[in-house]
């Protein structure tokens, strides 16, 4: 856990030395803010004190903002060559992924606790479903979470960002739409895998205020199978052909 | 802390860039590694250090194996990649601490751990700039700094010297000399003086394969077991005359006059024989001048290529 500890805390300021992180911040409140607050269905269009128009912002915009996170993580180590310096350190695959993993996960952290004022404005300006905003925020962290493991994915194989940054999206889309799209298009068993896989309905039911161990099963668990396809795709390297 | 390599074997899809080695390292060699671009001495490296797993075969550093006891071996091995890869956007003092903090060093020691390696290292002047500022002989020092920092018992270095100026190799070279006293150093290169400078033993891989292991004069004498000797006899004699009687002495294999301006010839003996007293005898009686008779050594560069071409 040290260890892992020490290469996230190494990527987090990295992350502030690089100004990723502070145009990451800037822009992500900008965008979930004006959405909230100012324009299109916002919280003085719906009239309710609720979050749920900067949940419906923000699972847009971390769908973009987190491959731009994770593009870096492991194609320019891969490309400069430091993966090998780093991975012949006293340190598992394991160890770097999940560190690399953590500060990316940190950073959303930081960006959504910065969302926490308007929690607290639209609290003051009516009665609050406490409950449905953390569970919100919990459901935003959980979506991350499936962001990042597919975006180290991606970065994992390639040492071009571009291409990381690309395909991290290009598998993304899947999850977010093409599979609800398929779901709604199929019947039987297909119907209900593709409705299954699809992004949305977890999400939305978290959101919602009801958490279902079905839900955070999926998001774990596709967390888990991103981070599993890049630790192999790391020890490629060791494979004897 | 010795190294030692059994039955090594890696495949790249068909092609074997490492072809089934063994050799040993003891505790306190330099051990030069050389052969030409694509040898196999990078994989070697990079299974030694345990970033690749080997198609078959084993290393072991002090008795542990490279297959069970990954995280153990690589506490022991301080590596210094080819090509030096570094983060560029990190400070040096921060970068060695975060190496540090990964090879599991106490907290309260890596100050003090960081302080010793800006000294030894040289990197005093330099230590508050990012890495990407610094100057490649600087960043050199850096990867050797990063390589050492948790007092590794043993060092693998691929081509520290590749990119650095005279100067720097020189000061370089001087500091594996210092370092290698108490460690045991594996370092690859292809220039072939570095070898002679710092390295107590020499492997020579191609294709793949050991061509050669030994002190540099071993190799010589593995090599070229023919005398070759320089002279210069003094122009009053006739220049025919005395090649051909030259080429008549019993121990003389070849003589080759040079095509410069110094009418030196080039004596080469029969195997196992020495001409020296015969071409003096021979001067002796014709009443020629001798005027130069030097030997020639065998250069490392001349084995190198005898061993490494087809």
């Amino acid at each position: 856990m040290n260890k892992i500890w020490i290469i996230a805390a190494r990527e987090l300021k990295t992350f502030f030395d690089s100004l990723t992180a502070y145009i990451l911040l800037i822009a992500f409140l900008g965008i979930s803010g004006f959405f909230t607050w100012l324009f299109g269905s916002d919280i003085f269009y719906i009239g309710q004190a609720s979050l749920q128009p900067f949940f419906a912002v923000a699972y847009w915009t971390l769908f973009f903002f987190t491959p731009a996170l994770t593009m870096r993580m492991l194609a320019e180590e891969n490309k400069t060559g430091t993966i090998e310096l780093l991975l012949t350190k006293s340190v598992t695959d394991w160890q770097v992924l999940l560190g690399k993993f953590l500060a990316c996960l940190m950073l959303i952290g930081i960006a959504l606790a910065l969302t926490l004022p308007y929690y607290f404005t639209v609290w003051s300006i009516g009665p609050v479903d406490h409950g449905a905003v953390w569970c919100g925020y919990l459901g935003l962290l959980l979506m991350s979470s499936t962001y990042i493991s597919i975006g180290l994915f991606a970065s994992s194989i390639t040492s071009n960002q571009i291409v990381a940054f690309l395909l991290s999206l290009f598998i993304g889309l899947f999850f977010l739409i093409i599979f609800s799209v398929l779901s709604s298009s199929s019947t039987g068993f297909i119907g209900e895998l593709f409705d299954y896989l699809s992004l949305q309905s977890h999400f939305d039911s978290i959101s919602r205020g009801v958490v279902d161990s079905k839900d955070i099963i999926y998001f774990l668990s596709i967390s888990l199978f991103g981070l599993l396809l890049a630790e192999t795709a790391l020890a490629k390297r060791n494979i004897a052909d | 802390m010795s190294i030692v390599v059994e039955e090594l074997s890696k495949n790249y899809g068909r092609q074997k860039a490492v072809d089934n080695i063994s050799f040993q390292v003891n505790t306190g060699e330099i051990l030069g590694f050389l052969g030409p671009n694509g040898a196999g001495k990078t994989t070697t490296m990079k299974i030694i250090t345990c970033f690749m797993s080997p198609t078959s075969g084993d290393v072991n550093i002090n008795g542990l194996s490279i297959h069970t006891e990954k995280e153990n071996v690589k506490k022991k091995i301080g590596y210094l990649p080819e090509n030096n890869p570094l983060y560029f956007d990190m400070p040096v003092l921060e970068y060695l601490a975060f190496t540090a903090a990964l090879q599991g060093i106490d907290k309260n020691k890596i100050q003090d751990k960081i302080a010793e390696m800006v000294f030894i290292c040289g990197l005093d002047e330099e230590k508050h700039k990012k890495i990407g500022e610094l100057s490649k002989g600087y960043r050199q020092r850096v990867g050797l700094a990063q390589a050492m920092i948790h007092n590794p018992e043993i060092l693998i270095l691929d081509e520290p010297t590749t990119g650095l100026d005279p100067n720097q190799i020189i000061e370089i070279r001087k500091l594996i000399k210092r370092i290698g006293k108490e460690k045991t150093v594996i370092l690859s290169t292809h220039i072939l003086p570095e070898v002679e400078a710092t390295c107590d033993r020499i492997l020579i891989i191609n294709k793949g394969k050991i061509v050669a292991d030994g002190t540099p004069e071993t190799l010589r004498r593995q090599s070229h077991n023919n005398e070759i000797l320089r002279i210069s006899i003094s122009d009053a004699a006739d220049r025919n005359e005395i090649i051909s009687s030259l080429q008549n002495l019993e121990s003389v294999n070849m003589v080759d006059p040079l095509r410069d301006d110094s009418g030196a010839l080039i004596i080469q003996s029969k195997a196992g024989l020495s001409s020296r007293k015969n071409i003096f005898h021979l001067c002796v009686d014709k009443q020629w001048v001798l005027t130069e008779m030097t030997p020639i050594e065998t250069k490392l560069e001349d084995i190198f290529r005898e061993l490494t071409t087809d």
